[in-house]
């Protein structure tokens, strides 16, 4: 860059080094590197370090170099000044200039406030003496360990998360240590009174001593501190006395300046003060009434304050939700929302007193206010992410407590697998071969705080994503009491700002009808989006707009814009319809006929009852598949998200048990609906009997005939998470089967999110919702088979007739094949 | 002389690919958006899956095979993935794509990319 340009990029000052400040650093560089000319003052004389985890430094499982974030050469390599040891004293908003105490000057365009919070000191007398510490940073982390190297007895003030955690780490260098709490109960604003009393249990047996409803009246020594005494008269001695009671966000400095301030400075949505050019962010924040001690929602500041600051000026911090995890070996606690409930709030509880286990869900409206879970805390995230989501629980009530395992997704692995508990071998990620040790070891050297990091450096939960429960505890547990999740509105990708649910939302009232459409209404940061977002505009332009919109080949996946399943070594698979699983000598005849003539390598039979063929070079699908055309198949669309096959068993027509003609209503079944594109991939299946050999009840829609009719599942999956189906309703004849399998398939199409299964789908908005849009809605239930019925006007054309023909040719053959004498000179 | 003519840009599809078909392997050659020209070796450094086959987005494609995506200029992965694929200089005249089926060598990128390659 030229000096020229160096001097006009306008000048960005953060006023303290810490994880919030920095942070936004990091999401600025990684929008705009070049933007602005960086400076950073920081009091502290150290680079950025994690400060969540000064409780592992302190207990010695940690070191302070492996706590550190981005040390200087990190400044360095970015271009940022960084001013450490020196605070910021002054700042003049109209020179626009921050003054610094060694008498450091500096002007700025924008300004970032990261501030942090400051140790509350009860101010009794003796608070100023020697050995009296707080539990803030570096600098007390080391007091405290030099007075554990040559003293005895501590007294740590403040029975919260921090106090315990310095009283732990005390305990561990080999004090004698004895906490003080003004409640009668530990941890009160995370905790109720029964998980509080077993945590108490567990410290005392770790070693701990508590003094409970006592309030401090002195700390008493002569210029050393040698002991406590309380509002009741009595005394306790001690040769290090920690005050750990809470922090207050440190406005000191927003006051000076003239920014309104209350409890925090205050900041509006896009982290602006009340003076535009000043952002804050971080624990000095008060943000609609709300002020933030943990990480999670720093981050989610960072990245909005960054936004702005590139001038993208697109995202909103709408506030956070928190959950508390005590960073205390040994022990498992997890408190997440309101978990005291009122009137109008159901409680769950469970208590296993003798395991030590205790779990306690409240519940409002049929949604999670708030979880605390002691002993077993491996659902903890899960409870989490349904409180974010608002997810209706009811459906799941009965087996809430016992944990996502027995909510009919037993996923993989079993319940009892407690993450802490297993070795650094222990395989986490089964898709990908990704070992505990591996994840733990990237969280700690790459700093990786959220999943997505985790996924993207080690590809772990990257895949088939049933492991993501395990790695989100093992982040938990590496990063201590709090860690970001993917927010409950999530976007779709990093090139927008918007949720699924908004594309889907905004779509039909805008009236956008093609991709770039969306992409220009909705702000995309990249021109022509990506792989992610793109298949799934296709998607719902395609149900918003049927017989309209032109479906887009360049935003399929390679399988659906082929019309044949990609294998590893670049070849396709090939799978005819075999309708309802009932085929021909004739049409068999055929198959062999074709896979002889292409040399077909592999022949195998599918799950789905057909004819999978593997190994088909590229430019022999065409030609292949007008082979198969003429002996009356079509596409069996293995390969797309759309409807996939019908499994039937032999029913009434050959089955001594048989009630109904389950083939006959599974084939009716499939050419009513193949062809059709939804959200995820979708299998039917009809059995004959409740014996069910058809397996319907792990399906997305399964038929199961009685005697007297038909039962109709839905939500069922076989596959990466075991999932039986819920059962829908009971119908009596054929056409009905028909019209509310119509109707579910179109409701899903209309509501799930892109790639998103019927059985999760079912989870977050709840068996009720279908029953009511399905069963009890006879209306809407028709109106939606009508619409399903509309929508497959268009799609059942089959794409293999139409390529056999020469469609899209260019897709299946070399733009140039080059004889080797060609490129020899 | 180790430029050959491959065919109209026409021919490619925007925000697609077409594959020249080399006797040392399969070469592809990318369209983008903004109809810039791009060729790469037809594999990506993950396990070698046919990058020709996955979607176009900015100057950057999708690996079909496990969502790898790699730079069209360089052939580098995008952080964090790491691996590089080989790159050929390519050009357009008259509406004709031009191909160098030497494996560029010219250009820095291509030539730190090449060595990580050989030594991989």
């Amino acid at each position: 860059m030229s000096a020229v340009m160096e001097q006009r990029r306008p000048r960005l000052v953060l006023v303290g080094n810490g994880m919030a400040g920095v942070r936004t650093l990091e999401e600025l560089l990684k929008l705009e590197p070049d933007k602005y000319e960086i400076t950073v003052f920081g009091a502290e004389p150290y680079g950025n370090y994690n400060r969540i985890l000064l409780s592992p430094v302190l207990s010695a499982e940690k070191t302070l170099d492996e706590i550190m974030l981005n040390d200087e050469q990190w400044y360095q390599d970015n271009g940022i000044r960084l001013c450490k040891g020196r605070k910021v004293v002054k700042v003049d908003r109209k020179a626009r200039r921050v003054m610094a105490d060694d008498g450091t000057e500096m002007g700025y365009d924008r300004l970032i406030l990261a501030t942090g919070s400051d140790p509350f000191i009860i101010p009794v007398p003796g608070h100023d003496l020697d050995g009296v510490v707080t539990f803030r940073d570096i600098h007390d982390v080391i007091a405290m360990l030099e007075a554990a190297r040559t003293r005895k007895r501590a007294v740590v003030i403040g029975g919260g998360l921090l106090g315990l955690e310095a009283a732990n780490g005390l305990l561990s260098q080999g004090m004698e240590v004895t906490v003080v709490h003004l409640m009668d109960s530990l941890m009160e604003r995370q905790l109720d009174t029964a998980a509080a009393a077993l945590l108490q249990q567990s410290l005392e047996q770790k070693g701990l001593r508590f003094l409970m409803a006592h309030q401090t009246e002195a700390i008493l020594g002569d210029g050393r501190v040698q002991g406590v005494r309380f509002k009741d008269g009595s005394e306790v001695a001690a040769d290090l006395v920690v005050m750990a009671v809470g922090i207050r966000p440190n406005t000191a400095l927003a006051k000076e300046m003239g920014l309104y301030c209350e409890r925090g400075v205050l900041v509006n949505d896009t982290m602006q003060t009340y003076d535009p050019s000043i952002y804050a962010v971080g624990e000095c924040v008060q943000h609609r009434g709300q002020t933030y001690g943990l990480v999670a929602p720093l981050w989610e500041q960072a990245k909005v304050c960054a936004n702005h600051l590139a001038e993208y000026g697109i995202a909103r911090y709408e506030g956070s939700l928190t959950s508390t995890k005590l960073k205390v070996t040994g022990i498992d606690l997890f408190s997440a929302g309101d978990f005291t409930g009122d009137e109008t709030c159901d409680e769950l509880v469970f208590k296993d007193a003798a395991r030590g286990v205790y779990k306690k869900l409240v519940l409002k409206d049929g949604r999670i206010r708030g979880a605390v879970l002691y002993g077993d805390t491996l659902d903890g995230p899960w409870y989490f992410q349904l409180m974010r989501d608002a997810t209706p629980v009811d459906d799941m009530r009965q087996g809430l407590l016992f944990g996502q395992a027995h909510v009919g997704d037993s996923g993989h692995g079993s319940e009892a697998e407690r993450v802490a508990s297993l070795p650094d071998s222990a395989e986490i990620c089964g898709c990908n071969g990704v070992c505990k040790g591996t994840i733990l070891k990237a969280i700690g050297e790459k700093k990786l705080f959220t999943l997505e990091e985790v996924r993207a450096h080690t590809k772990a939960s990257a895949s088939c994503g049933s492991c993501t429960g395990l790695v989100e505890s093992l982040l938990a547990s590496a990063v201590g009491g709090d860690y970001s999740e993917a927010p409950a509105k999530k976007p779709v990708c990093a090139c927008t700002v918007h949720s699924h649910d908004e594309l889907r939302e905004a779509i039909p009232r805008l009236g956008l009808k093609t991709i770039p459409e969306v992409m220009q209404a909705l702000d995309w940061k990249n021109p022509d989006g990506c792989h992610v977002c793109r298949p799934a505009l296709n998607f719902y332009l395609l149900c918003a707009w049927p017989g309209e919109y032109v479906d887009d080949g360049r935003s399929r996946f390679i399988n659906e814009r082929v019309h044949a399943n990609i294998q590893k070594d670049g070849t396709y698979s090939v799978v005819p319809r075999i309708w309802g699983g009932v085929t021909t000598p004739a049409e068999l005849r055929a198959i062999a006929d074709v896979a002889e003539k292409f040399a077909v390598p592999t022949v195998k039979i599918t799950g789905g009852q057909r004819i999978d063929l593997l190994g088909v070079k590229k430019e022999d699908l065409p030609a292949m598949w007008g082979d198969l055309n003429r002996a009356g198949f079509v596409s069996g669309h293995a390969y797309g998200k759309s409807l996939r096959t019908v499994k039937t068993c032999v029913g009434s027509e050959w089955c001594r048990f048989g009630t109904q003609d389950s083939t006959g209503m599974g084939i009716r079944l499939e050419q009513m609906t193949w062809g059709s594109w939804t959200p995820h991939k979708f299998k039917m299946a009809v059995s004959g009997c409740p014996r069910n050999c058809a397996e319907a009840t792990i399906k997305d829609f399964g038929v199961v005939a009685v005697d007297s009719g038909w039962e109709l599942h839905v939500g069922g999956n076989g596959g990466v998470k075991l999932r039986g189906t819920d059962f829908l309703c009971k119908v009596s004849t054929p056409e009905e089967v028909e019209e509310y399998c119509g109707a579910f398939m179109q409701l899903y199409r209309e509501e799930a999110r892109y790639l998103e299964r019927t059985a999760p789908w079912i989870e977050r908005v709840g068996l009720s919702h279908v029953k009511q849009h399905i069963v009890e809605d006879a209306e809407g239930r028709k109106r939606l088979h009508a619409r399903f019925l509309a929508s497959q006007v268009e799609a059942q054309v089959d794409p293999w007739a139409e390529r056999a023909q020469g469609k899209e040719a260019h897709e299946f053959i070399p733009i140039k094949p080059v004889a080797l004498k060609e490129v020899t000179p | 002389m180790s430029w050959i003519e491959v065919g109209e840009l026409s021919e490619i599809p925007r925000l697609g690919s077409r594959v020249v078909r080399l006797p040392g392997g399969d070469v592809a050659v990318f369209r983008t958006g903004d109809d810039r020209v791009f060729a790469l070796r037809d594999a990506c450094p993950h396990r070698g899956g046919p990058l020709s086959q996955g979607i176009v987005h900015g100057h950057r494609v999708t690996c079909p095979l496990h969502n790898w995506v790699i730079e069209l200029e360089t052939g580098e992965a995008a952080g964090p993935d790491t691996g590089c694929t080989a790159g050929y200089a390519v050009k357009v005249q008259q509406g004709r794509v031009w191909l160098n089926v030497e494996p560029a060598r010219d250009s820095q990128s291509g030539e730190a990319c090449l060595q990580r390659v050989a030594s991989a």
